[in-house]
């Protein structure tokens, strides 16, 4: 642009580049799609380690906790019902897979196979939030939500500690759930965007950084069910 | 760049560097993290005294590396993407460490 300015040579030794390469959704502040997918995997892997602290913060004063009250904590994983989260691990896995072959189906410019995949990880991740709806109901009726509503009195000397056990599983899980929310809002955009035909081997980062996202949360998830599920001698069928 | 357990497909000279990963790859880890779930329920449910908390923890970080390096594709990413993974993992260290060093020991001087 300068060069039109300043009078100086016309851009006529870009032009032919220009013609050949612009992509419609290459930015105009990088050079090329590979500069710009590489800026963006650096800059969601940013955003990512934000979100490790964030959740690791929580995680640090759950630790602290448990081990000072590790009776109260270890009744606290055993009103939980270890299979349901046993079966929402797997779940969650299963949408990683699928999301990772989203991916890949990007990659190889397969638009429906993208698109495919995409609805299928919406689909267990719809599932899963579908569980853990059916566990907070459970939770809320056995009087297990911290607060006013707190009746658990079981063992009456250790219930203000096993209240506290589940201020960190509703805190845990909830903005495990929040992320979960976020990334079906997300994976909606993306099928859509999918199906219109945006991604392909050229430009497939965008899907490529929805997937760190959703595999993040399914990273978070594996380490909450040991912490809030499985604390040993916790188990009631 | 070019991987045996990969295929690059490059378009054109600006376009990303493609690494495809395999199939066989994706479905492998995909077992490997179902398997880690059977096996962290499974070694809750025995008395293993002080280590029912590392087995618990070391499956769980085992699940967390397989997905990070393959279905992250950080195996593939760049050396300044290296750098803030394994730097995002420091700072939680030193979130962990520092957290614990003081509330774990204040009950020491009751004993």
């Amino acid at each position: 642009m300068s060069d039109i300015t300043l009078g100086g040579p016309p851009p006529a030794p870009h032009a032919e580049e220009h013609h050949e390469h612009h992509h419609p959704f290459l930015q105009h502040h990088f050079e090329d799609l590979g500069q710009q997918h590489e800026a963006s995997t650096l800059g969601m892997w940013v955003f990512l380690s934000t979100e490790i602290l964030f959740f690791g913060g929580v995680l640090a004063a759950y630790w602290i906790y448990r081990v000072t009250y590790p009776e109260a904590w270890a009744i606290g994983a055993a009103q939980q019902i270890w299979w349901l989260g046993a079966i929402n691990t797997i779940v969650l896995i299963i949408s990683s897979l699928t999301m990772a072959l989203a991916v890949r189906n990007a990659q190889l410019g397969r638009r429906m196979g993208t698109v495919y995949m995409l609805i299928a990880t919406l689909f267990f991740g719809s599932i899963f939030l579908g569980v853990k709806m059916y566990e907070y109901t459970k939770h809320w009726q056995e009087g297990l939500f911290p607060g006013a509503a707190f009746h658990w009195n079981e063992v009456p000397a250790l219930a203000p500690k096993v209240q506290l056990f589940m201020t960190f599983y509703w805190c845990l899980t909830g903005l495990h759930a929040l992320h979960m929310v976020i990334g079906a809002g997300l994976l909606i955009w993306f099928i859509w965007r999918a199906w219109k035909g945006h991604f392909g081997p050229e430009y497939y980062g965008p899907v490529e950084i929805m997937g760190l996202y959703w595999h993040f949360v399914d990273i978070v998830w594996i380490f909450l069910f040991p912490f809030l599920y499985l604390i040993h001698g916790a188990h009631h069928g | 760049m070019a991987d045996v357990t990969t295929t690059e497909i490059n378009h054109s000279g600006h376009a990303p560097h493609v690494h495809v990963t395999p199939m066989w790859i994706y479905l492998t880890v995909f077992f490997a993290l179902a398997v880690g779930t059977v096996l962290t329920v499974a070694a809750s449910r025995f008395d293993l005294g002080m280590w029912n908390t590392p087995i618990a923890l070391v499956i769980a970080t085992v699940k967390a590396v397989l997905v990070i390096l393959f279905f992250m594709h950080v195996i593939h990413s760049t050396r300044l993407t290296w750098v803030v993974v394994i730097a995002s993992f420091l700072w939680l260290g030193v979130l962990f460490v520092l957290t614990f060093a003081d509330y774990l020991t204040r009950a020491w001087n009751i004993y």
